[in-house]
């Protein structure tokens, strides 16, 4: 992907590498449209901290592609409160929104943190909240607020504090990795010599469904992500086992097997019990995907003499075809409100993710990449992460799903693929007490 | 008899390729052809006492149909199966690294059932044979280019032992 071809180019380096680890590293390299001007300002007292927390906040609010963080230098005193903030002065660097706020340890070590959300125009307070934090939720305090700065400003959840899984290939050695959205404190899951491919959370985010190789053939495992037990093998039966993708209930995955022949699609129970086929086509069905009621799932098939994507009833019947242009139609995902279909088309010898309102069926290019593949929706149906490469390295990126805003997230010295964006949390670890 | 004949004639082409240098490549997963299969079939018969050489066949872009100038090899592997009951094949399909990594795995599949397909027609029997698909993941060629990608869409054979 030509970092030319996106105007303006921003080119912003917002995180460079982590501690540690390798971490993602994220480029910001396209412009949205509409960006709500904000001043993230530095909280009072925010060098009690371990971590600057309003960074990371401003961080976040700029790579939705839905802010555009102002400088904030050249204040004399930084406001803890609503009264001592100059609004003519936010008005004149053409702010619409603020956020003030102040921090501080407290005897017991841990920390505290309140902030403000303001209207610079109608200079009044929109919202507030404030959260006691151990020193190593700095981060994830920060992902809160930016979610509270980015449902108080949209009108959507944010999703700054939802996970993501993709697999790092590092010489001959494959790593399940889940990280935050932005990229930062990854975690491996699982790690093999044999590849890892097609990560898929289930929907209340506490286990990934994968294929592994590591029985030199490709086996369905489920993996818990809270404990640390070894990974089941949910289906292995004669020849291959892949494409898992869990029922909006978590119930029942849906996997393509073939041992009856060709690839077809079977559903079992989330346990690999109770296995039923579904697809009866002789042909090649593969990639089901759920509709987010769960009545239907989305496939591919070359039923028709080329690769095209296909809706069904989830319990089984006839298919109706979905795409029609090109002859390479593939990787169906719907959006999390089902409206929106994206897959991956080849188009002049180039793979490109697409993007398909299935009210009106207009066809939109969403990514200009050569190689773009697995994409895979955020929670709130904003932002597409997807696979592609630069220089022949696998890398992440993410468009917005009007297209006009992308990142880049990539590993130093690693191919990055197959990423699965995870599903909002419920019951996040609760940092306000 | 007309059919013992045929493979018969099949095999002598095939060996009499094998020992030509102008071989395209080798399977990596070729062993010494002295390697013993693993096999509780007591027959050995001359015809076909090792393990045939050549393991892989190669296919065009998004195709799983078996060129002629492979089935002389799918002979000789389904006849040494018919001949040695007791021995397993593993069939691996593989694709080049275009397209979708799951589309792969079902092209890889196909390609693999194919093979299969034919040596139960050679001799073998299906319960000998599991056909498997590696898609796009493990290339034997990592470059971006043709050269690469036609030695990636490839089924390769391994024996019981080797896998």
């Amino acid at each position: 992907m030509s970092a030319r071809t996106f105007a303006p180019l921003l080119a912003a380096i917002l995180l460079l590498a982590g501690p540690a680890r390798a971490q993602l590293t994220i480029e910001i390299i396209g412009g949205g449209a509409n960006q709500i001007p904000i001043a993230v300002l530095p909280f009072a007292g925010e060098s009690a901290l371990p971590q600057s927390i309003t960074e990371i906040v401003e961080q976040d609010l700029s790579r939705s592609g839905r802010f555009r963080a102002l400088f904030v230098g050249g204040i004399t005193q930084v406001p803890a409160e609503i009264s001592q903030v100059d609004f003519a002065e936010w008005k004149s660097r053409l702010a619409d929104a603020m956020v003030i706020g102040q921090a501080q340890r407290l005897p017991d070590g841990k920390f505290e943190v309140r902030f403000r959300l303001l209207d610079v125009l109608k200079q009044s307070q929109i919202g507030s909240s404030a959260y006691t934090l151990s020193a190593g939720q700095i981060r994830l305090t920060a992902h809160k607020i930016a979610d509270f700065i980015y449902e108080k400003l949209t009108g959507e959840r944010g999703v700054f504090g939802t996970k993501i899984a993709y697999v790092v290939k590092h010489g001959s050695r494959f790593e399940l990795r889940v990280a935050d959205a932005d990229g930062q404190n990854a975690q491996s899951m699982v790690i093999s010599s044999e590849p890892i491919m097609s990560l898929a959370w289930s929907p209340d985010g506490t286990r990934m469904a994968y294929v592994s190789f590591q029985n030199k053939k490709p086996i369905l495992f489920v993996q818990s992500l809270s404990a640390s037990q070894q990974p089941a093998p949910v289906a292995n039966y004669k020849g291959s086992n892949s494409a898992p993708a869990w029922s909006p209930d978590g119930k029942q995955l849906a996997a393509v097997l073939t041992k009856d022949g060709s690839s077809q699609i079977y559903l079992m129970n989330a346990d690999g019990t109770n296995l039923r086929r579904i697809t009866f086509s002789g042909f090649i069905d593969t990639e089901p995907f759920f509709t987010p009621d769960g009545r239907s799932i989305y496939f591919t098939s070359d039923r028709g003499g080329s690769p095209q994507i296909y809706r069904m009833p989830a319990k089984g019947g006839e298919a109706v075809r979905v795409t029609f242009e090109g002859d390479y139609n593939v990787s169906p995902r719907l959006s999390p409100e089902g409206k929106t279909l994206v897959y991956v088309s080849r188009n002049d010898g180039r793979f490109q993710v697409m993007a398909m309102d299935l009210g009106t069926r207009q066809i939109q290019t969403l990514t200009d990449g050569y190689r773009d593949e697995s994409p895979t929706f955020a929670p709130n149906g904003r932002m597409i992460l997807y696979a592609t490469d630069v220089d022949n390295r696998g890398v992440l990126a993410a468009v917005s799903s009007d297209g006009r805003f992308r990142q880049r997230l990539s590993v130093q010295a690693a191919d990055v693929r197959e990423p699965s964006w995870g599903p909002f949390l419920g019951n996040q670890k609760a940092v306000t007490e | 008899m007309k059919k013992a004949l045929l493979s018969a004639l099949a095999l002598a082409l095939l060996y009499g390729c094998a020992s030509q240098p102008t071989e395209p490549e080798k399977p990596s997963v070729a062993p010494a052809p002295s390697r013993a299969p693993v096999t509780t079939s007591p027959v050995q018969t001359p015809a076909s006492s090792s393990i045939p050489s050549k393991r892989s066949v190669f296919y065009d872009y998004d195709k799983s149909d078996i060129k002629d100038e492979y089935r002389p090899i799918l002979q000789a592997h389904g006849q040494y199966l018919a001949e040695h009951r007791g021995t397993k094949m593993l069939v691996q399909g593989n694709c080049d690294e275009r397209g979708s990594r799951e589309y792969n795995i079902a092209l890889g599949q196909r390609r693999a059932e194919g093979v299969k397909r034919m040596l139960v027609l050679m001799g073998a029997t299906g319960s000998q044979v599991e056909a498997v698909s590696l898609g796009e993941e493990k290339p034997r060629c990592t470059d971006h280019n043709e050269g690469c990608w036609s030695q990636n869409r490839r089924g390769d054979m391994l024996y019981g032992g080797e896998y």
